[in-house]
């Protein structure tokens, strides 16, 4: 684009120089006079019933304020998902409640003066329970006669509890039968994907007061403060306007910070006892009692004819929510929608997922939201299908992708978690991303080459991917923007940067539409009190949603500085005016002014007012941004580790409005996305508790662990996005897992069936194999 | 007990019990740009410099480490005063949403200490202690590289 010149530059992350100097930033780097501790108490069996609970000499413990349990806390039904209202998921949760559903369910609390006294307190609870048979595993829950895990009246949401079944998703278009009958080739396989979690470095954290009012200030790590506000009211049963949440910066969230975990407890800690409270989650404590990735069984089949055109798709799935439905519907909603407009030639297409209830750990949020799973089974079948016609996986690809100008029906049929709305693809570089990923990874050199050195073998695998920026006509986000002295601009809004560097294009976009420079925006975000309403940061959605709306509010502030500037240049009937260099500048009297003497003139002089403005931003479009991602691995046949040599991910995500911070967006989702591939996995006892609740033991990769990543950006113009963006955030995060496997099945000929794709089961196959 | 430390150039004097960890002292005196997260000695997140080497301090016993030098990520450098390493992380990209920033600066920091001209795998191994999830570290060994060339370059000039 011409003459931009805060659009498709590296500007420094506005709070980067903050950050590497060690600012007191983050949640808890305040410490409050006269803090309470809280600690958790969870239970250790899968599904029981807690028939005695005695806290008598917990709360006798030097230093407790108090003791929270079921018997003393608000019994309120509602969702932890950090969802809008009113939320797909169902109402099935409690602060704390007589029955427990898994391994790390919430029994009781203890607020004390120290962590000390409250881990010391805990131990001192007495709890006689009632164990009750358990579902361990999502094929049981439907069964006849399994145990019912919500078995009390006051569920609401859920599709059919007695069952099990948390939520039910069917999508057809078209008879897939007989368009299977139709198929010269058909291919269909199942493909299982594992508990995990993206772990953030900062845990879940909040803490929180009393203000001089005697409202409730809540401070806290997460990714909705504005559902927290309401999801926190609704529970403590207050009005909304006595809650206050603010996020100060955040440690990543991914999705688990999608979810209210601790903000409930520690409201309703100090709003009883008047004091601040803080409450901080272990790694154990995250990753056995916080959210998960939902584990599910995928089955594709995949018909086409004799030109490998796709005649049709069919994917059933099975997901396991846990013990609680949270975005249970939604993610499987976004299995199917996020994936199959993909092979949009389908004559028909047929999508069917149970959302079952376990006694396992909670499903939620996690980045990629359901899409991960797809691909990881939805591309490898694809590539299975291209080997039995003997065509190569790329060429597949290219003949049966979607492209600008096409739609899917998909989009109408499959929503979030109801019905979806029509759009028109207006951008997309996927034969581009397919050709430049194709030639960095050096594809017709080594595909099918099987390069051997000693027990190592080379395999090349590749993945087709799309995701959506926000979802259409339910996010919203607003943004007020506000005009001083010095010609700089205040830019309030409920935009919840959580590391990714959201501030910081919006002060960008900011920027370019007043003509000023980024750092001339002073950016304040995510306080319920100061700054508009905002959904949060999930979903893609930050600067599709949040950026917008930002753009927005920036028009509307121009349009008043241009009415200042004809005023005072006398020019009241002028039309060309430019915003550039911090001037208003007539063109056709050649004359200009500074913002500052248009903000002083309008502030002090003339006419006074603030020149100021609101604005909102929903879509009712969710464009899509593709990728292309090419694996180079290398897998030993002794040991069998497969390592991750050369990654390449192509994406199309529209106008890159800052490079450099896109690029952050591909590495991080991608050394995510390998170790969903390779390492990461929930291991249970035969009680259902999860046994590798550290770093130790649960494997994330580290910097020696990383191959060499190549992200490459073919930028297209979105015309339904800000300055032609689209979203960069999760879709990355969906090829190393079929990229990575299909990388496999070119060395060594081998499927795993089921992730992550560990040097055991690759032993395994070859075994089998052989 | 009392423990004296040299913490950032200055000494520092607290009242600590024995099985204190080094990170909750730190916390409790105001050091908040120490950050806690798995408290196993696991993600680095608590990364400081004691006697210029990287430990994570929420191993540390603080009563075991009286007398010696610490060295947090303030003691390299503030907002109008950064170190080279703090601008080249700024500057590359590095820090996304920085929680486990502090860390990583350290760990740089004590490796460029003993090898100003390392290699990417001699980087690679120095940062990872350091566990970040938001960036795939591949814009931090960039800026570890970059930080490496300017304080060569510094010192150079400081020769001549």
């Amino acid at each position: 684009m011409t003459g931009r010149r805060s659009i498709g530059i590296n500007e420094e992350k506005r709070d980067a120089m903050s950050l590497v100097t060690g600012q007191a930033v983050f949640t808890d780097d305040i410490s409050l006079d006269n803090m309470l501790h809280i600690k958790m108490m969870y239970s250790p069996y899968p599904h029981a019933l807690i028939e005695e609970i005695d806290t008598s000499k917990a709360e006798a413990y030097p230093g407790v304020a108090m003791v929270l349990t079921n018997k003393n806390t608000p019994r309120v039904i509602h969702t932890t998902a950090g969802q809008g209202w009113p939320e797909p998921s169902p109402y099935d949760s409690y602060m704390f409640n007589g029955k427990m559903r898994f391994v790390g369910d919430r029994v009781a609390a203890v607020a004390a003066d120290s962590e000390e006294a409250a881990c010391e307190a805990l131990k001192l609870i007495d709890v006689k329970y009632k164990i009750l048979p358990a579902v361990l595993d999502a094929h049981d829950a439907m069964k006849e006669n399994a145990p019912v895990i919500h078995d009390e009246p006051e569920i609401t949401g859920a599709y059919d509890p007695k069952r099990n079944i948390a939520a039910k998703i069917e999508m057809k278009v078209g008879d897939v039968g007989e368009e299977f009958k139709k198929s010269a080739y058909t291919v269909e396989d199942t493909i299982s994907t594992q508990y995990m979690q993206i772990t953030p470095i900062e845990p879940h954290v909040t803490i929180t007061c009393l203000d001089e009012y005697g409202r409730i200030v809540i401070r806290t790590s997460t990714q909705v403060p504005f559902h927290v506000r309401r999801i926190v009211a609704q529970v403590l049963e207050i009005p909304v306007k006595n809650v206050r949440v603010i996020k100060p910066r955040t440690g990543g969230g991914f999705g688990t910070k999608q979810e209210i975990i601790l903000e409930d407890v520690c409201a309703y800690v100090t709003l009883k006892t008047g004091r601040p409270a803080r409450a901080i989650c272990s790694r154990k404590e995250e990753l056995m009692s916080t959210r998960t990735r939902h584990p599910m069984e995928i089955t594709v089949k995949i018909g086409a004819d004799r030109g490998g055109i796709v005649n049709a798709v069919s994917m059933h799935v099975l997901s396991n929510t846990g013990a609680y439905g949270s975005h249970g519907l939604t993610v499987a909603s976004n299995t199917g929608s996020k994936s199959l407009p993909l092979y949009n030639k389908a004559k028909a297409i047929e999508y069917m997922a149970d959302i079952v209830y376990t006694n396992l750990p909670v499903s939620g949020a996690n980045r990629g939201y359901g899409a991960p799973q797809a691909y990881a089974a939805l591309e490898q079948v694809t590539d299975e299908l291209a080997y039995k016609m003997g065509m190569d996986p790329v060429e597949f690809r290219r003949k049966n992708h979607i492209r600008e100008g096409e739609t899917s029906p998909v989009f109408k049929a499959l929503g979030e978690g109801k019905e979806g709305v029509e759009q028109i693809i207006r951008s997309c570089a996927m034969d581009e991303l397919l050709d430049r990923g194709a030639k960095e990874i050096g594809w017709h050199e080594k595909h099918g080459e099987h390069i051997r050195n000693g027990s190592k073998v080379r395999g090349i695998g590749m993945a087709m991917l799309m995701q959506g920026s926000a979802i259409a006509m339910v996010d919203m986000g607003a943004a007020t923007l506000k005009m001083n002295e010095d010609g700089s601009f205040n830019l309030l809004y409920g935009g919840t940067d959580l590391g990714t560097g959201l501030d910081t294009v919006a002060s960008q976009i900011v920027a370019e539409t007043l003509g000023v420079r980024p750092e001339d925006i002073i950016v304040y975000a995510s306080d319920t009190d100061l700054t508009p309403f905002d959904v949060g940061a999930y979903a893609s959605s930050g600067l599709y949603i949040s950026g917008s709306a930002a753009w927005k509010a920036a028009m509307s502030v121009r349009e008043q500085i241009i009415d200042v500037a004809k005023e005072m240049l006398g020019e009241i009937d002028g039309k060309d005016f430019v915003l550039e260099g911090g001037r208003v500048i007539s063109r056709s009297s050649g004359k200009s002014l500074s913002l500052s003497e248009i903000a002083c003139n309008s502030l002090y002089v003339d006419n006074l007012h603030q020149i100021i403005a609101s604005a909102s931003m929903v879509s009712p479009y969710s464009p899509p941004p593709f990728a292309a991602h090419f694996a180079e691995i290398e897998v030993d046949e002794e040991t069998g580790i497969i390592k991750p040599i050369k990654y390449v991910a192509a994406m199309d995500c529209g106008q890159a409005i800052n490079p450099e911070l896109v690029k952050g967006q591909v590495y991080g989702a991608v050394s995510e996305g390998l170790g969903y591939a390779l390492t990461e996995e929930y291991i249970f006892d035969k009680s259902g508790k999860m046994l590798n609740g550290s770093f130790a033991d649960y494997k994330i990769f580290s910097a020696r662990d990383m191959p060499e990543i190549v992200p490459i950006l073919a930028e297209t113009y979105e015309p339904t996005g800000p300055y032609g963006a689209k979203s960069a955030a999760e879709i990355n995060i969906n090829g190393p897992a079929p990229a990575i496997a299909n990388a496999l099945y070119d060395a060594l000929g081998i499927r795993i069936k089921d992730f992550p794709l560990t040097p055991e089961k690759v032993l395994r196959e070859i075994k089998r194999k052989r | 007990m009392e423990a004296v430390y040299r913490i950032n150039g200055k000494e520092k004097r607290f009242d600590i019990s024995p099985g204190d960890r080094l990170l909750d002292v730190l916390k409790d005196n105001g050091y908040m740009e120490v950050k806690g997260d798995c408290y196993e000695g696991l993600c680095g997140a608590c990364t400081v410099l004691i006697d210029n080497i990287p430990y994570a301090s929420c191993m540390v016993p603080a009563a075991g480490v009286c007398g010696a030098k610490i060295t947090t990520v303030k003691g390299l450098g503030d907002i109008t005063n950064p170190h080279l390493i703090q601008q080249a992380f700024v500057k590359y990209g590095a820090v996304q949403c920085g929680y486990c920033t502090p860390g990583q600066i350290l760990s740089a920091y004590a490796l460029l200490l003993r090898d100003p001209d390392p290699s990417e795998e001699d980087i690679r191994m120095a940062l990872d202690g350091n566990l970040c999830r938001c960036s795939g570290y591949a814009q931090q060994v960039a800026a570890v590289k970059m930080a490496a060339e300017m304080m060569r370059e510094a010192e150079n000039d400081d020769r001549a």
